[in-house]
């Protein structure tokens, strides 16, 4: 502060930088347009194959198409058992995948002493999460449709959907605690400083705030299973089969099953119904992404009030 | 605006009859790093305590100790004893109604910290969890009037506490831990990130409650310490070979304390000689 060199040092000091902002400028813009261009790349790729399948399929649309059964003549085959297999799955999926993987992930992050159990546990948690989809199909198999088959039926609906659970629950786990941790220690702090018990706090001051980002996570999860093909073939799913589980123990089928099934025939009418049951299975996604995203809106209003 | 505080006349030495927290020989450490030590002192029931100190001196370490805030931090641990009307809160007993320990010693943080939620639910919050079975209405004025905020927020107790400005929101969160009717309230230097208008307005809160309540107060603001406080403890930062460790070097009356302190530490930190 105290101007011990004159001003000349200043200019001096001054002298050694090279502002040169138009050189700055340039990298800017090349930057900018490198993402920009990577983004567009992203859009276009998902346009197109948008504009292939709905070219292809939105013909094969129709209210039978959704009520038929799969049938050797492309133009009377329709996606109603694997549109229901499917939704049986993602119920059944969710009801064990959403209280386990939270549970799991609360416990976790809020009751477990940070040690280095809790940190082998949580690396693992993580590579689980990156184990391809057919390991989890052949734990499905060995497991729920071979050891416990008295329970499960062999390969019904319920071992269809345990292993998916199975697949997602890392997912969930991981995206449980870190919405958990997006809410500030300071809360937790008060609720206790209040002579509040552990879960008193969690349950109406921690969880009410980390919801929105369990769900979108959770709905995420649950998006990425049913897209799956691989476990479920694994498993042993039909895939050509006329009726629709009535209960847990049924044989099932799922729309990506189907469209597997569809394409890998030489006729080109059952390649068009694939591209149908792409749609069909679009909207499904879609309808559940659209869900996740109006009930994060709403908790999160609560959250603002 | 700010009015006179008399200072600690009343206080006199803390005899042992109104002596509602003492510390015992206290060290208090970080796994194996010694954070404070042997701290030993006496605080009397209705009077504001203040700690000063430069920072790292343990000061909030210590105040954490006395509701056992202090156990959330992994790898924290107490040596010697911490009694409360005459128990130790490092009993077996209390480690396994900690809930109810923080309940009769009320904490208030640095940093305003209410709840996401409506200013009614900020106050209700401690008394439902901890089954009050009176009028919650009733709770909720009483509590609001008690820290000076019920006109400015009796028409809005639906809206969110967040909306309150920054001195309000403190205030409420000493309303709400005055809620479930402690006999001591903890402040870790509360008005640390208000203006200093709300920083008076507490200061003059402060002075109330201690009619009623038993105040220790964690304070950087020297000016703040004589303002509020009965006594005052000054803890300073000796540099040990094994890291910075903190202790209590002087604890007497506030105007001793200021006026004529007996260490020479004392001197200089309080005439702003460091720290």
């Amino acid at each position: 502060m105290t101007t011990a060199q004159g001003p000349d040092s200043v200019q001096d000091e001054q002298a050694k930088y090279t502002v040169d902002l138009p050189q700055r400028y340039r990298f800017d813009f090349v930057f900018a347009t490198a993402t920009w261009i990577a983004t567009a790349i992203g859009l276009v790729v998902l346009a197109i194959l948008l504009i292939d399948i709905l070219t292809d399929g939105t013909g094969r649309l129709s209210l039978n198409f959704l009520s038929n059964n799969p049938s050797s003549r492309p133009a009377l085959a329709g996606v109603r058992p694997a549109l229901f297999g499917t939704l049986w799955l993602l119920a059944l999926t969710t009801l064990f995948a959403f209280p386990i993987g939270v549970g799991a992930g609360i416990y976790l992050e809020e009751f477990a002493a940070d040690n280095r159990l809790t940190q082998f546990i949580e690396i693992n948690i993580s590579n689980l999460a990156g184990v391809p989809s057919i390991i989890y199909g052949l734990l499905g198999l060995a497991f729920f449709v071979r050891v416990m088959a008295p329970i499960t039926g062999g390969r019904s609906v319920l071992s269809g959907a345990l292993t998916l659970a199975l697949l997602v629950l890392p997912i969930i786990i991981v995206a449980t605690r870190e919405s958990l941790r997006t809410v500030p220690n300071s809360l937790r702090q008060a609720g206790l400083a209040l002579g509040a018990t552990k879960w008193q706090v969690i349950w109406e001051q921690i969880l009410p705030l980390a919801f929105p980002g369990i769900l979108t996570g959770t709905i995420l999860a649950l998006s990425r299973a049913i897209g799956e093909t691989a476990p479920l073939i694994v498993i042993g799913a039909a895939t050509f089969i006329t009726t629709i589980p009535g209960g847990l123990q049924d044989r099932f089928t799922a729309l990506p099953i189907q469209i597997y099934d569809w394409v890998s025939r030489p006729k080109v009418e059952f390649h068009r119904n694939a591209a149908g049951a792409i749609i069909v299975l679009m909207v499904v996604l879609l309808l559940m992404n659209a869900t996740a995203v109006f009930l994060r809106n709403k908790y999160q209003k609560a959250r603002q009030l | 605006m700010q009015s006179d505080h008399a200072i600690g006349s009343s206080a006199g030495t803390t005899n042992s009859s109104n002596v509602i927290l003492q510390a015992e020989n206290v060290s208090v450490f970080y796994g194996s790093f010694k954070a404070v030590r042997d701290v030993n002192m006496n605080i009397a029931k209705n009077q504001v305590t203040a700690f000063i100190g430069p920072s790292g001196c343990g000061k909030s370490t210590l105040l954490r100790c006395f509701n056992r805030m202090n156990d959330l931090v992994a790898g924290a641990r107490v040596e010697g004893r911490i009694n409360f009307r005459g128990q130790n809160l490092y009993d077996e007993k209390f480690s396994r109604q900690l809930e109810e320990v923080r309940r009769q010693i009320g904490m208030v943080f640095q940093k305003p910290n209410p709840f996401p939620k409506t200013i009614y639910e900020n106050i209700t919050f401690g008394a439902r969890i901890n089954g009050y079975q009176g009028n919650m209405d009733e709770l909720v004025e009483t509590s609001l009037r008690k820290v000076a905020l019920w006109d400015e927020v009796k028409d809005k107790l639906r809206q969110s506490g967040l909306s309150l400005s920054g001195g309000q929101q403190q205030r409420l969160c000493i309303a709400r831990a005055l809620a479930i009717a402690p006999e001591v309230l903890l402040m870790d230097e509360p008005c640390s990130a208000l203006d200093p208008i709300s920083t008076l307005r507490i200061e003059d809160l402060i002075q109330e409650l201690k009619q009623n309540y038993t105040i220790v107060i964690v304070t950087h603001n020297m000016q703040q310490a004589s303002r509020v406080s009965d006594m005052t403890a000054f803890f300073n930062v000796e540099i040990d070979k094994g890291g910075r460790i903190g202790n209590l070097v002087e604890y007497d009356l506030t105007q001793k304390i200021f006026q004529s302190p007996s260490q020479k530490a004392t001197q200089e930190y309080v005439s702003g000689r460091f720290g």
